[in-house]
């Protein structure tokens, strides 16, 4: 008994160990994206000014590059990322499947096809477009929930459906695209393609408050969607309120993904890599909620930083994720092909 | 030693989407004892499992723990006294043993209370019991069916649960392996007094291990006691519509069935 105990009390604090390390280097790394979104732009500032700057020091230049376009574009990117992350890897987790996910299954193309109608068709304010965004989102959710429930609720016929409704609102964009007015168009690329220029502070406050309440939230029943994983059965047997759980990590995911889509556009894959991404990282002990929020936001900044001056055009950040997700994606596909199993 | 509960269920009936399965069952799970569900396939055996597990629904009747009716029980209090190991749990990728058996823990956590020693000696126990100590470190995707169904039931142990449900825990185990995780169940009532239900296949098997049968055809409860009392082979007529005769296991004592079939008559057997 006692050698069974050192055993086990061994083995959980490796996998303890190895998740507070990790997570200590992801957070690490998020840092030094953070200090080098906020160095490099048109002009390399030193470490020292950008501290000065910080600090609320007047540098001539400096001051206006850093708070006006850097520190915005920063923030964008580092709480888009972190929503983009955690949302996905809840989702992936909950449904137990990489698939499963606001990328594939078409939530965040309903909130980029709800933005583009109100600015195409309505040509709304900012605000509206925001607001129609967010409820995209949703109703597709309800939408997909809706449809695959039938007699009997099955995964693989969620993501069928997610990826069908997917196909169908990108027609709906290219659509719209095609009747719009050529002046609308540049506001409705963004919708398409993330990015995170121009970003500017007073249009974050909405995503910042979102992650900042829901990331909580989602901590709390955390431990609840790791029992989810076993399935519905052993989760109520071990006494877990299963749609309860399932109905708050729901929402608050897509409440997350939705803003973030409405801060910055839907940046390709970030949501999917993220949790797999974690994963590797810091093992599946514990519920990565924390770790791939912060792939997420490492995700969304170095292609920011990649696409902004790695190559002689700029790219927006959602083209280099998208580089960098699809042969995932199809290296999954092909393995789910072999498994056999969706 | 586990505690005495009163679990009945009176006048139950359950069943999906209008569709009864289990109709009018009323009967008490004697506590401290191993109670065997048996009956042909589709008979509502695994409905009458999970409906007293409360995973289920019941349409009509009422069970109660204690004169509580159960569906007034809190999800984790519940889950403190009643645990069950569902007949196909899913395995998450790449999960460790250690790690899924600690998740049985989880009805004794709160959002303030994280992992304690008391964890840490209910996991070790849970392992010792059925014998899974030794591939703690492994992941689950390597392990054979027989050792991860022990594992399945190390994490119901964990649970530390005074009543165990289980729903057909020896299907498609080799016969060596339904012996061993039988003897260890048995291992667990013995020293423990738990309160063992569960749904078996095997009626021979039933028979030998259990306290108490539970005998159910077509959703209805046709017959219950000691297996000395129940097997008999006008029940197996009509609970299965197979001919046999009843001898005595000459290993266990307990009842035992033969099968007759169409080659096989009593004249020409012998």
């Amino acid at each position: 008994m006692n050698k069974t105990m050192n055993f086990i009390v061994d083995l959980r604090m490796r996998h303890r160990k190895q998740f507070l390390s990790m997570t200590f280097i992801l957070s690490l790394i998020v840092c030094m994206l953070s200090v080098a979104m906020l160095m490099i732009g048109n002009t390399i500032y030193p470490v020292s000014d950008v501290v000065r700057v910080l600090m609320g020091e007047d540098i001539k230049g400096a001051t206006f590059a850093i708070e006006t376009i850097r520190l915005p574009r920063l923030f964008a990117g580092l709480f888009a990322g972190f929503a983009f992350g955690a949302g996905g890897y809840v989702f992936q987790t909950m449904l137990r499947n990489p698939l499963a996910n606001p990328n594939v299954i078409g939530i965040t193309a309903g909130s980029s096809a709800a933005a583009v109608f109100c600015i195409i068709v309505w040509q709304a304010s900012n605000t509206v477009v925001s607001i129609a965004s967010i409820v995209g989102g949703l109703a597709t959710v309800l939408l997909i929930f809706g449809l695959a429930k039938g007699a009997s609720f099955s995964i693989g016929r969620l993501i069928l459906i997610g990826i069908g409704i997917q196909a169908m609102l990108s027609a709906v964009i290219s659509y719209l695209m095609l009747i719009g007015n050529t002046h609308d168009i540049p506001t409705a690329m963004r919708w398409i393609s993330g990015s995170l220029n121009g970003a500017k502070m007073s249009n974050l406050s909405p995503l910042l408050f979102t992650v900042i309440l829901f990331v909580p939230i989602m901590m709390y029943f955390g431990k609840g969607l790791k029992i989810l994983e076993l399935g519905e059965q052993a989760a109520l047997s071990l006494g877990v309120h299963t749609n309860r759980t399932r109905l708050v990590l729901i929402v608050s995911a897509v409440m997350m993904i939705a803003v973030a889509t409405a801060t910055t556009g839907p940046i390709a894959f970030v949501a999917f890599l993220s949790g797999p991404i974690a994963n590797r990282f810091v093992g599946t002990s514990y519920s990565n909620i924390i770790p791939s929020g912060l792939v997420g936001a490492i995700l969304v900044l170095g292609a920011d930083l990649i696409g902004q001056y790695a190559f002689a055009v700029r790219y927006p950040v959602g083209v280099i994720t998208g580089i960098v997700g699809a042969p995932y994606l199809i290296y999954l596909l092909i393995r789910i092909n072999r498994k056999g199993k969706l | 030693m586990k505690r005495t509960h009163v679990y009945e269920a009176t006048h139950l009936a359950a069943g999906y989407e209008n569709q009864m399965i289990i109709e009018d069952v009323s009967l008490t799970i004697p506590s401290h004892q191993i109670s065997i569900i048996i009956g042909a396939n589709g008979c509502g055996k695994s409905t009458l499992l999970k409906t007293m597990a409360r995973l289920i629904k019941p349409l009509a009747g009422q069970i109660t723990l204690n004169g509580t009716p159960i569906q007034k029980i809190p999800p984790k209090p519940f889950a403190k006294i009643l645990g069950l190991l569902p007949q196909s749990p899913i395995v998450p990728e790449g999960i460790t043993v250690v790690d899924l058996i600690g998740r049985g823990r989880f009805p004794h956590h709160t959002f303030w209370k994280g992992w304690t020693t008391e964890d840490d000696e209910a996991v070790a126990e849970a392992m010792e019991i059925m014998g899974v100590t030794e591939f703690a470190h492994r992941s689950i995707d390597e392990l054979s069916g027989g050792q991860r169904q022990r594992v399945w039931i190390a994490m119901a142990l964990a649970q530390q649960t005074d009543i165990l449900f289980l729903d057909e825990p020896t299907t498609y185990l080799d016969i060596t392996y339904q012996i061993e995780i039988l003897d260890r169940l048995t291992d667990l009532n013995k020293k423990y007094g738990t309160t063992i239900v569960m749904v078996l296949h095997d009626i021979n098997l039933s028979a030998r291990y259990a306290d108490h049968l539970f005998a159910l055809h077509k959703g209805k409860l046709v017959a219950e006691g000691a297996p000395s009392e129940v097997i008999t082979s006008s029940l197996i007529q009509q609970i299965f519509d197979l001919q046999c005769i009843v001898v005595e296991d000459p290993i266990a004592k307990s009842p035992a069935i033969v099968p007759i079939g169409k080659y096989h008559q009593v004249d020409s057997a012998r």
